[in-house]
């Protein structure tokens, strides 16, 4: 048993560190089709994640330790978080350590080692992209964590994995408190992962960048890692959402080879939703000034407070 | 109705109540949002959009508990919420040609977090009556009242006349969302005269906002304060 | 009941007869002629009503009671009269070039309607539909605050309509709740649930906490339409920028019908929660109103304003001996609201004519009324030394039982009354009778005006404090019994 689950474990990483260069590559060739552009392939992800780990990685002279060190620090909590979130099977044993708010934990830490490792050569751009960084992430906090109380309000429970058991085994309602959290998080995980419109991952204009301003300093393996990393922040993301939200196709009874096999393909269907989902928004939607940040996320609080307080003031939804 | 022996009649009887729970969270969102909003073409919008949830309640509640009376408050509030009153102010605002209200006296965070704390305080006012309802909606009550009172602040903040109009307009339908949730609507003939009361409203108002354009060429009520205590 | 369908039809008919435009030059004559139709059908009603006591009409949907017979008979008298005084000032103000005879269409029909939704907001026994002709009547006279276009009124119109409007929704959301109760009480009868006589014989039944909201609702929302403080401040600007007949309906019949409403509804709820609540919250308004009132005199310039600002403190005085309670106390604010009414016409009946002489509603632009013409100088003065509480008027009278009654049981208030009403008399006084007596500045009208409604009324009022006729004595004391108190 233990070692069936250990090598399921195993699995989820596997696909998780698989999957996220896939699923951003699949949301760039989503954004190229709406855009009406020619779509650059689907692997182009992995290409570009080849060549930096082939290339020397250069480093500045004053660069400490802890420069050097992040890019370890920040891979390897969003494999953690990647192995904790419950996106083949809700019964996975690191999984049992999965409370939400400890994952939020998870990754404020990766926030905060990423822009100390910016802060650190002293460029311009990289404390410039680190104060961005630390605000979106300072305000899309309360946010998440809105989100997480709301859900656990429902579901009774912080514990990630009870909460999609929870949701995926009881009959279907409509549930208008789920639906603005669902709202919320979306505007969070937009925020958070440095998609329109809060930054544009594609632009090295000073005037508008916050996560790639960090990144400037970095090349080779360091940078190939720090990517990386991005990439299943966006992955492990999506899962979140899928897990609080959309959780049917997790495997939620005892763990066997047929139940994760099923969740395989369930859950690259969810993603590629999502991916073209994240497209469109993406697409139509302007990026914001910096200074109305704030206000996006605020947005997103208020969808948060709105699903609790009707949670709060229609109790649950009446089942039959 | 469907027969109550069905298997499948139970699981009606919950999506309809979810439905109405849906519209009345809806209700709230739409408030908020025009709270926020500050194009006037978006808040008449808005309007509409809660004039539609309005009458989309009122329809199904009349199929879900059979009381005639409420089909025709709701065929009433599409005719006129949905219909004629957007329609009439979309006619204005062209006319008038106003397009943007002015930035708010606290900044739209701060009115939304005030938006919050009055919601919250509707539902504890409410309390009682939530108790004593026995109507399938009396979930709802709470949030009809804490609709007014988003509506009310929306009206206090605002410095163009026609938001004031549209913020009374939704204070209405707060209103009338209320008297649903509670009562499952008033008695015909007192509808019919709110229904009135509303559409002679518009009606004045309209004559109103050309008289106030006409004398000072513009919609601001900035323009109307000067009324003091100095005569 | 052919005396009630004629007394509403006949409003309703002169509105839309009056809408037309084909009447331009006989309009005035014809609303007075409408006005005294009403007048005779309310007369009728009343008559019927002495004799054959309280008429509950039309399928329950009309109720006639001691309380209100004697005011919808005011309200039809206080319409004839402000009908009779419309005719010379308006044309007056046509003469003076301050509105064309075109507007005058709207500003006659809507008169009309305004009558109508008193009358029918005074007989309903729909508490909703009671809703319904209060809302109409802010809606009917709306458009004539605003009638001389000018941005002060303008100005004015916005804020009545507003707030007035607001606070109309309030009322509305207590309706609703009372509607709810009554549900629970009667059982889903659909109409006859808000009937006030259904209501009334269940009242104790009706659940207390759901009548304490509504209450609260209620007095907020018809309170902002009596002009209760704080929700007073579309009162005074409406007063001053509106034409003065509708100053005088105004401040004569709106804020009494709105105070009618409300005791309607304290009577409800005082039935049914037996403590305290709407009586000390009914006080609590009354004395706010009474000394801000007071206080805001002082800074008046302009005549109108000045007794719009009187006008709320006696409504004040008035709520505040409801909130008292007890035969003696509910006596004296009934036949407050009658002579108030009576005694503030007659007064804007005389500043409207001061202030076309003078040409200008600044009271230091009116000087020397008595030496031009001793007839609007007289009047005024006799008006404001009436309103003042000066016997043998009948305002003394009503403010003499409220005081003792108030010394006997809510000794606390006395010193504000007192002072409130002192305040007001050195306030008024001194004003009126610098514009009244000295140097003139006066010119002649182009238009005799008139005065008759000014001494009709002012002659009533000095009846009234000398002898109340038994009929009017026993509809005061029937009244007073329903009202009850302890």
């Amino acid at each position: 048993m233990k070692t069936a689950a250990l090598a399921a474990q195993l699995l989820e990483i596997a696909v998780a560190l698989a999957a996220a260069p896939l699923f951003l590559g699949w949301l760039n060739q989503c954004r190229a089709w709406l855009s009406n552009r020619r779509a650059p392939s689907l692997l182009l992800p992995f290409r570009q994640l080849r060549k930096l780990f082939h290339k020397d990685a250069v480093l500045a002279r004053n660069a400490s330790p802890l420069f050097r060190a992040a890019p370890y620090v920040v891979f390897g909590t969003m494999v953690v978080a990647a192995g904790i979130i419950p996106s083949l099977s809700a019964r996975l044993p690191l999984v049992a350590a999965a409370d939400a708010v400890a994952l939020v934990g998870l990754f404020a830490t990766a926030r905060v080692f990423l822009s100390l490792a910016a802060m650190d050569v002293g460029t311009a751009f990289g404390t410039l992209g680190a104060r961005r960084e630390m605000m979106v992430g300072f305000l899309a906090e309360p946010a998440l964590l809105m989100v997480i109380f709301v859900a656990s309000l429902i579901s009774a429970t912080t514990a990630l994995p009870a909460i999609s058991e929870h949701l995926a085994t009881r009959t279907l309602t409509i549930d208008p408190a789920l639906a603005f959290t669902a709202v919320a998080f979306t505007l969070v995980l937009l925020a958070e992962n440095a998609r329109i419109p809060v930054d544009n991952p594609a632009t090295h204009l000073e005037l508008t960048m916050i996560h790639e301003a960090m990144l400037l300093e970095y090349s080779a393996r360091h940078l190939a890692l720090m990517e990386w990393a991005s990439q299943l922040r966006l992955f492990n993301y999506a899962c979140i959402g899928f897990a609080l939200f959309i959780p049917w196709g997790i495997a939620t009874r005892e763990i066997g080879p047929a139940g994760l096999a099923l969740a395989v393909p369930i859950l690259a269907l969810k993603l590629a939703a999502a991916g073209a989902g994240l497209a469109l928004i993406e697409t139509v939607s302007a990026k914001l000034r910096i200074l109305r940040a704030p206000e996006f996320l605020a947005t997103a609080f208020l969808f948060a407070v709105l699903g609790m307080l009707v949670r709060g003031l229609l109790g649950a939804p009446p089942s039959p | 109705m469907t027969d109550p022996l069905l298997p499948s009649a139970a699981i009606h009887v919950a999506i309809d109540r979810q439905l109405l729970d849906a519209c009345a969270a809806l209700q709230l969102l739409i408030a908020f949002a025009m709270l926020a909003q500050r194009r006037i073409v978006s808040l008449v919008n808005l309007l509409a959009a809660q004039g539609a949830v309005l009458a989309a309640a009122t329809l199904l509640l009349a199929w879900r508990t059979g009381q005639g009376h409420l089909y025709v408050s709701g065929v009433l509030t599409l005719a006129l919420k949905v219909a004629f009153l957007p329609w009439l102010l979309h006619r204005l605002i062209d006319r008038l040609e106003v397009r943007f209200d002015a930035e708010p006296a606290l900044n739209v965070s701060g009115n939304l977090l005030a938006g919050l704390l009055v919601v919250v305080f509707a539902f504890g006012l409410a309390q009682p009556i939530t108790h004593l309802a026995s109507t399938a909606m009396r979930n709802a009550i709470g949030i009809a009242l804490g609709v007014v009172l988003l509506a009310f602040l929306m009206m206090i903040t605002r410095r163009k006349a026609i938001s004031q109009v549209i913020g009374f307009l939704s204070m209405e339908n707060g209103l009338f969302f209320g008297a649903m949730s509670a009562t499952y609507g008033m008695p015909m003939v007192v509808e019919l005269g709110v229904a009135l009361d509303v559409l002679v409203a518009m009606l004045v108002l309209g004559v109103f906002f050309f008289q106030i354009r006409e004398q000072f060429d513009s919609l601001d009520l900035h323009h109307l304060e000067s009324l003091g205590e100095r005569r | 009941m052919i005396e009630l369908v004629l007394m509403l039809a006949t409003p309703a008919a002169g509105a839309t007869v009056l809408a037309f435009g084909r009447w331009r030059r006989h309009a005035p004559e014809l609303n007075a002629v409408f006005s005294f139709a009403t007048f005779l059908a309310a007369s009728a009603l009343t008559v019927r009503v002495i004799g054959q006591g309280p008429q509950l009409l039309i399928g329950e949907q009309f109720y006639i009671d001691p309380f209100n017979v004697f005011l919808v008979a005011l309200t039809a008298f206080v319409g004839l009269t402000t009908a009779l005084f419309s005719r010379p000032y308006m044309r007056i103000e046509i003469a003076h070039g301050r509105i064309t005879a075109a507007r005058l269409r709207l500003y006659h029909s809507m008169y009309q309607l305004f009558m109508l939704t008193m009358l029918a907001a005074l007989t309903t026994n729909n508490m909703g539909l009671l809703w319904v002709s209060l809302e109409a009547a802010t809606l009917s006279t709306v458009l004539l605050v605003t009638l001389y276009r000018t941005p002060r009124s303008l100005e004015a119109g916005w804020k009545y309509f507003i707030l007035c409007g607001v606070g109309i929704a309030q009322a509305l959301f207590g309706t609703i709740l009372l509607y709810f109760a009554a549900e629970r009480a009667l059982g889903a009868e659909g109409v006859t649930a808000l009937l006030w006589t259904h209501l009334d014989g269940v009242k104790s039944q009706l659940e207390p906490a759901v009548l304490a909201l509504a209450f609260v609702f209620l007095l907020v929302g018809y309170g902002t339409k009596a002009g209760l403080v704080p929700l007073h401040s579309w009162l005074a600007d409406a007063h001053a920028e509106g034409p003065t007949p509708i100053s005088a309906v105004l401040s004569g019949l709106l804020l009494n019908v709105a105070l009618y409403a409300i005791v309607r509804c304290k009577v409800l709820v005082e039935g049914s929660l037996h403590s305290a609540l709407p009586s000390r919250m009914l006080m609590g308004f009354g004395i706010a109103s009474v000394a801000l009132a007071s206080v805001l005199l002082w800074r008046q310039r302009d005549i109108k304003r000045l007794f719009a600002y009187s006008s709320i403190e006696h409504m004040g005085l008035a709520t505040f001996a409801f909130g008292m309670g007890g035969a003696v106390a509910t006596f004296a604010a009934l036949l407050h609201m009658t002579v108030h009414s009576l005694t503030k016409s007659a007064i804007f009946f005389a500043t409207g004519h001061a202030a076309q002489k003078a040409g200008s509603q600044r009271m230091e632009d009116i000087r020397g009324l008595v030496t031009l013409s001793p007839t609007v100088g007289w009047g005024l003065m006799l008006g404001t030394l009436a309103i003042l509480g000066l016997p043998p008027f009948g305002v003394f009278a009503s403010e003499f039982l409220i005081l003792t009654t108030a010394m006997r049981e809510q000794p606390w208030a006395i010193p504000i009354l007192l002072a409130a009403l002192g305040l007001a008399f050195a306030a008024i006084f001194g004003r009126v009778q610098s514009m009244v007596f000295g140097e003139t500045n006066m010119r002649r009208l182009p238009h005799a005006p008139a005065l008759l409604p000014v001494f009709a009324h002012l002659a009533l009022v000095l009846l009234l404090g000398l002898y109340v006729p038994p009929y009017l004595a026993g509809w005061y004391e029937a009244a007073a019994r329903l009202i009850g108190g302890h």
